[in-house]
């Protein structure tokens, strides 16, 4: 198949101006399996490979259209922070680097932020876009993510994060450090006005990104699959000066070393999140439902994240057996949501924010 | 015998000549070389005050970790009285290279918790040369919970040059450790008095670091990655770690400027590596102004300040 991708892109790009709506391939090859994939069905699978379950990266426009009831959400200002206080240069100026980051992205910078409701409950949520200098941690991106915390706290509503990053953003130096502690102050200031913090670890969750906000979580979910851990596998690697073992630092490793909750397939991340915010908040079942959401192919239930299901399962039962005189019709209810939940779009129309 | 580091040619030449003097002396009572003697060890500190006055960010990378630089367990020894370090995260293991515990500074019980590199082969490698992994951290929430129930102020010593990055240190949650570590950090209602006292390498530091007053050495560093960490991924090539160092802002000046630490504590001549008990008295006295100051707060007040510092950083540059 190779011979269309190679003859098809230049076309298409030159048809297009290269924009970034246009997909880079049509043909997008799984990375595990080798199987082509046409990219509206990709796309339309919200960037999984709908064979082998394998969680492609997704824009940060794209998780939230899908994550929002009707892709519909208010999206947070970027705050306006000092550019470039190091006046850093490598192999190329920091300035014009932010520059190209935002043409590609069309992103002040790599958090983007919104308000809106899942499955009705309202939420503020944060995301990672990885293709704005890897998701990196700088400035704009804490004073982002404290603003979005700051408003979660004034609507007395959950925050969901989803980090997708590789750490902290060098070209600021210590001013990027100091985003781990002021993330921090703002994740117990949720959690002293007694609002859930759910964090969703996507691929990759890294660095100091993972050594703050992403850990602290009251509920921690990962996509499969997901690369999640501290210091870098080259680095621990010529540190240690041996092989790292087979999945080492992926999110099933992390279940089963006890440093999440569960791994949870994309297309059932909002229902999961409505329902722990729900729990969380003790709000009845059936307080809200997904409404006019697309179709798609129904979770598959031979997917890789079996151990995540029965985790879930187990916290579940758990849970409800707490719960069990807060509303009779607790225990069924979430089958019953997920049952009236037409599973996800497959039309990507433009969010009304963008 | 003394480790001199490259850029101390010029002290290490004139050392060498007052030691051949020295010796000459002592060999044959006839010569007297005592003017000589002291003429050149002018000579000697108007080099090394010559050369400490301006050196790069770079060479204080080298001063920073320099071998003979007092760690932790000299501050533990010099500094506070009846120190009594607490072992293990009741959970998995202990981590020697977090040292931790209770202590008296200046007749005051306290908490104390620092990095310790260690000072010769088997320390270093007892301590993991000052590299924690999580149980060291876990170790550090233990006693920072400590200090908050018993309304311990606590001190922190920071020297590191990163978190341990290791196949078991993953393994057992290290970014959760540090994330839990920073944030046990910023609640305690007690005063927290910070001090880098070498390197302060990023997560592996901030996560005992956020201290209500932060300090750093003249001549230490404090960044959020290793110049030859940020070399070898922005410039792929780790040779290029001065020009990390210079572009990062990783000295105390930098930070200070920064509005990152609230002050300096100075060096002797020629380093801390020189004169320990020196550095070790000023530090000292740093930290006793501080903790006085801090002691008019209340626990609510202390932790309240705490975070609006930290929350308030880099918004006015």
């Amino acid at each position: 198949m190779n011979w269309i991708t190679s003859y098809v892109r230049p076309k298409i790009n030159s048809m297009f101006g290269g924009g970034r709506e246009v997909p880079e391939n049509l043909w997008i090859k799984c990375p595990e399996t080798g199987e082509m994939v046409f990219h509206k069905d990709l796309e339309e699978n919200l960037y999984v490979i709908p064979a082998s379950g394998h969680h492609m990266k997704i824009s940060a426009k794209d998780r939230f259209h899908h994550f929002f009831d009707d892709g519909a959400y208010e999206a947070l200002p970027q705050p306006q922070v000092p550019q470039d206080p190091l006046k850093f240069r490598d192999t190329k100026r920091y300035t014009d680097r932010l520059r190209d980051y935002r043409t590609k992205t069309g992103q002040e910078d790599t958090i983007l932020s919104g308000v809106g409701t899942v499955h009705g409950v309202k939420l503020v949520a944060c995301v990672h876009e990885f293709a704005f200098a890897g998701g990196s941690l700088g400035m704009a991106a804490g004073e982002a993510i404290v603003k979005a915390f700051e408003r979660a706290i004034k609507e007395k509503c959950p925050l969901v994060m989803f980090p997708a990053s590789g750490g902290a953003r060098m070209q600021e130096g210590i001013l990027s450090l100091m985003q781990m502690p002021r993330t921090t102050v703002m994740v117990e200031m949720l959690k002293e006005a007694g609002l859930p913090y759910i964090v969703v670890m996507t691929n990759p969750t890294t660095g100091g990104v993972s050594a703050s906000y992403a850990m602290l979580g009251d509920v921690h979910l990962a996509e499969p699959g997901a690369e999640i851990g501290f210091a870098g596998k080259r680095v621990i690697e010529q540190t240690i000066r041996e092989q790292l073992p087979e999945g080492f630092q992926t999110a099933e490793y992390l279940l089963d070393h006890g440093m999440i909750d569960m791994v949870v397939k994309r297309h059932d991340i909002p229902e999961t999140i409505a329902r722990l915010s729900k729990l969380l908040m003790r709000k009845p079942a059936d307080y809200g439902e997904r409404t006019k959401t697309k179709t798609a192919e129904p979770v598959k239930k031979d997917m890789p994240e079996k151990p995540a299901e029965a985790a879930n399962g187990a916290k579940k039962a758990k849970i409800e057996e707490v719960k069990q005189p807060a509303k009779a019709t607790a225990p069924g209810a979430t089958k019953e949501a997920a049952a009236k939940t037409p599973p996800a779009k497959a039309q990507p129309a433009k969010t009304p924010t963008s | 015998m003394y480790t001199y580091l490259d850029f101390e040619k010029p002290i290490s030449d004139l050392e060498a000549k007052i030691h051949e003097l020295k010796t000459l002396a002592t060999d044959d009572r006839g010569v007297d070389t005592a003017d000589e003697v002291q003429r050149l060890e002018t000579r000697v500190n108007e080099a090394m005050a010559d050369i400490y006055a301006k050196l790069t960010p770079w060479q204080k990378t080298q001063v920073a970790r320099h071998s003979s630089r007092p760690h932790f367990s000299d501050y533990a020894r010099s500094l506070f009285e009846e120190f009594t370090p607490l072992a293990g995260d009741r959970t998995y293991a202990e981590d020697a290279a977090i040292q931790a515990g209770l202590a008296r500074f200046r007749g005051q019980p306290v908490a104390i918790i620092g990095q310790e590199k260690g000072n010769d082969t088997k320390s270093r490698i007892e301590h993991n040369f000052g590299s924690a992994r999580p149980e060291g951290y876990r170790k550090a929430i233990r006693v920072m919970e400590l200090a908050d129930r018993f309304s311990l102020p606590l001190v922190t010593l920071i020297d590191t040059a990163g978190a341990y990055p290791g196949i078991g240190a993953e393994r057992r949650g290290q970014a959760e450790a540090i994330a839990r570590s920073t944030e046990t950090c910023l609640n305690l209602r007690v005063p927290i008095v910070s001090v880098v006292i070498g390197e302060g390498g990023s997560g592996g530091a901030i996560a005992i670091a956020t201290g209500n007053r932060v300090y750093m050495l003249e001549h230490s560093i404090y960044s959020v990655i290793s110049p030859e960490g940020a070399a070898s991924i922005l410039w792929r090539d780790s040779g290029r770690a001065k020009d990390a160092a210079t572009n990062m802002k990783i000295t105390a000046e930098d930070l200070k400027q920064l509005g990152i630490i609230d002050g300096i504590v100075r060096e002797p001549v020629g380093g801390a590596h020189r004169n320990p008990e020196a550095v070790i008295e000023t530090t000292g006295a740093t930290i006793a102004s501080a903790l006085k100051d801090l002691a008019k707060s209340d626990g609510d007040t202390l932790r309240r300040q705490r975070r609006e510092k930290f929350l308030e950083m880099g918004r006015k540059i």
